[in-house]
């Protein structure tokens, strides 16, 4: 599903270069659960981003199912976005003025589908994360796992290739966090890639999969037994 | 624009936005309102002083001399000028076919008239009949003086209401005789004038008899003069302005006047006064203009900067709109497609709350200088749409930059 080779990327800072990654190669098979660990300054989310499509990086190579990103315009970038990827911020980035239907429905309206499919689509995947009751309510009536529960239902609902989840559950309490690795893991055991960026040791022992990265280079890459969040609660 | 899915997104936001679409649509409308609002009080003054002239309607040209101020062929400044019934006798027959009502004037060397025991001083003139129209003065009793009076030298004279108070009382006047410097005059007429008081203390008599009985031989104090009257205005004042400066020159030819000489001969002409209230409003009207044009301008600044300001604070949504597969495009169409709605409902909303106050509140303003102020409605409407499109223009840029934000960078912002 994804396969970069040696990425590279750096960051300008007045008249220095930052070297944030230094050749990163990484393959994820479709239907994988990943986390990617690491300090803060290792490059994890600037992997991510890149993965993303929200930076771009200096050189190497990176094809998302089939395709080559590269050069994207702007337009292109929007498009690939809507069409391959899911977004789950550790902020959730709802958009506050909006509903939690509204809120999920807002990938489908940039797809351009008419809006009462757009609706009972955006019903669906909350009734699918458990808040379709919750549906007409504002973010800021939410507590944060219902917010992230929001942001992973608007994160499936364009149908995406994989997951990009930014450490999901870091602004969450344990308990909460569980649950929204169970709700992770569920939608993985359907066969979505998913990819989690986190620094917590317990979160990345729940996907199958952790890679370690540290200035800049994968200095790790192993299968885990996955732990089931579901137990822990 | 017509995009249904679109306008469904912009209801929403301006619904969940109040407050900030409040205060952008209330810039543009305050903007719009005062615009108006002054550009129908220009007009209202325009009107106003049309009204004043044309109460009046007195096409008078008014010629009265002074003192020479300029060396001339030899001639030493200083020289005191007295025009002579000749002057006003070849004016009438050089300029016969456009004329219409004249008085030449002679004024007493003293006013001073005696009726009975009572005493007054008063204005006093020796002028012809038509000098009735000419100062617009109405009787309240008797006639006024006749070409009869004048052929015959008749030693008549027609008093002001306040003469006739002062000396007369509650007397009738008519037919009684008073004394004018000791010469007995007969009252004929007792005038009423718009001027008021200070007109209606002043008599006049026969010119002919004035100059004769008090020793004025030819001369003249000053002339009223009227041409006749065009319809058109602009062609009125050229007519009048043409023959003023024809005037100006015979007199000052003929009394060796420099022709560069300012203070030696006066001419007002009442039109040519007319014309220059009508600059005066003209330039009031575009100062207005310009007030109404940095009003505006202060607006589009305003609607410019709410702009910068709602997309400084919407930063992070789009960021988070980028991310979830907007085109830069969308993002720049649904910033702008707001404000425009906005500023276009706003600038409306001003427009007809100030045509409203116009309409209903204009009629009822009737101080002496404006009068039914009103403003051309395609004017009106022009300065919206300018608005409008200037707000546009103003908020594309924000927009735009606002679209080529990275989401990533968008996202980082808290």
């Amino acid at each position: 599903m994804i396969q970069i080779t040696n990425l590279h990327k750096s960051y300008k800072t007045g008249a220095n270069s930052l070297h944030v990654l230094k050749g990163i190669n990484f393959n994820v098979a479709e239907g994988e659960l990943v986390s990617i660990m690491g300090s803060s300054g290792s490059g994890k989310s600037t992997l991510l981003n890149i993965l993303g499509m929200l930076d771009e990086a200096d050189e190497g190579s990176y094809v998302l199912d089939g395709v080559t990103i590269k050069n994207l315009s702007e337009k292109q970038g929007a498009k690939y976005r809507n069409k391959f990827l899911g977004f789950i911020f550790q902020s959730f980035n709802l958009i506050s003025y909006k509903s939690a239907l509204d809120n999920v429905a807002l990938p489908l309206y940039y797809q351009g589908m008419a809006r009462g499919e757009r609706m009972d689509r955006a019903m669906a995947y909350l009734e699918k994360v458990g808040l379709a009751q919750w549906s007409d309510h504002l973010p800021n009536q939410l507590s944060g796992g219902q917010k992230q529960r929001v942001a992973i239902a608007r994160a499936l609902a364009s149908d995406p290739k994989v997951l990009l989840a930014d450490e999901p559950t870091g602004a969450l309490d344990t308990k909460t966090s569980y649950e929204v690795m169970d709700l992770i893991q569920k939608i993985n055991d359907e066969g979505r890639t998913i990819l989690v960026v986190t620094h917590e040791n317990d979160i990345a022992h729940m996907t199958k999969r952790i890679v370690n990265l540290k200035d800049g280079l994968i200095i790790e890459d192993t299968p885990v037994q996955q732990v089931r969040a579901l137990e822990n609660v | 624009m017509f995009d249904l899915e679109r306008w469904d997104e912009i209801f929403e936001t301006i619904r969940k936005n109040k407050l900030r679409t409040f205060l952008t649509g209330l810039s543009v409308a305050s903007g719009i309102f005062i615009l108006v609002i002054l550009l129908g009080v220009g007009e209202g003054m325009k009107n106003g002083i049309s009204r004043e002239f044309e109460q009046d309607a007195a096409n008078l040209i008014f010629v009265f001399p002074g003192v020479t101020s300029k060396e001339y062929r030899g001639l030493n400044p200083g020289r005191i000028i007295q025009l002579k019934n000749d002057d006003y006798n070849k004016i009438l027959l050089k300029h016969a076919d456009v004329l219409d009502a004249t008085s030449a004037v002679y004024q007493l060397p003293s006013g001073e008239m005696v009726y009975g025991k009572e005493t007054g001083s008063y204005r006093a003139d020796g002028v012809f009949p038509a000098f009735q129209k000419l100062e617009n003065i109405s009787l309240v009793s008797g006639r006024f003086l006749n070409m009869n009076d004048l052929e015959e030298n008749a030693k008549v004279v027609v008093i002001g209401n306040r003469i006739k108070l002062d000396l007369f009382k509650d007397e009738d006047a008519i037919g009684k005789y008073v004394k004018i410097q000791g010469v007995t005059f007969k009252v004929v007429g007792v005038f009423t004038d718009p001027g008021g008081e200070r007109e209606e203390s002043r008599f006049t008599v026969p010119i002919t008899t004035a100059q004769t009985t008090y020793g004025g031989g030819g001369d003249i104090a000053r002339m009223y003069l009227t041409i006749k009257q065009n319809d058109d205005f602009e062609t009125a004042v050229a007519d009048s302005q043409f023959f003023t400066s024809e005037l100006e020159s015979f007199l000052k030819e003929r009394h060796t006047i420099a022709p560069d000489d300012n203070s030696a001969l006066h001419i007002n002409n009442t039109l040519e006064n007319m014309m220059r209230f009508y600059t005066l409003i003209n330039m009031i009207k575009l100062f207005f203009w310009g007030v109404g044009i940095c009003t505006i301008i202060a607006g589009v600044v305003g609607v410019s900067n709410i702009m910068l300001i709602i997309v400084k604070e919407r930063t992070r949504e789009i960021g988070i709109r980028k991310a979830l597969g907007a085109q830069p495009l969308s993002i720049i169409g649904m910033i702008l497609h707001e404000s425009i709605f906005v500023t276009a409902i706003a600038g409306f909303t001003g427009l007809i709350l100030s045509l409203v106050l116009l309409e209903f509140v204009g009629p009822a303003i009737e101080t002496p200088y404006i009068y039914n102020p009103s403003v051309n409605f395609a004017v009106a409407i022009n300065t919206v749409i300018i608005l409008v499109v200037a707000g546009a223009v103003a908020g594309f840029f924000p927009a735009w930059r606002a679209a080529r934000i990275k989401p990533i960078i968008a996202l980082r912002d808290e």
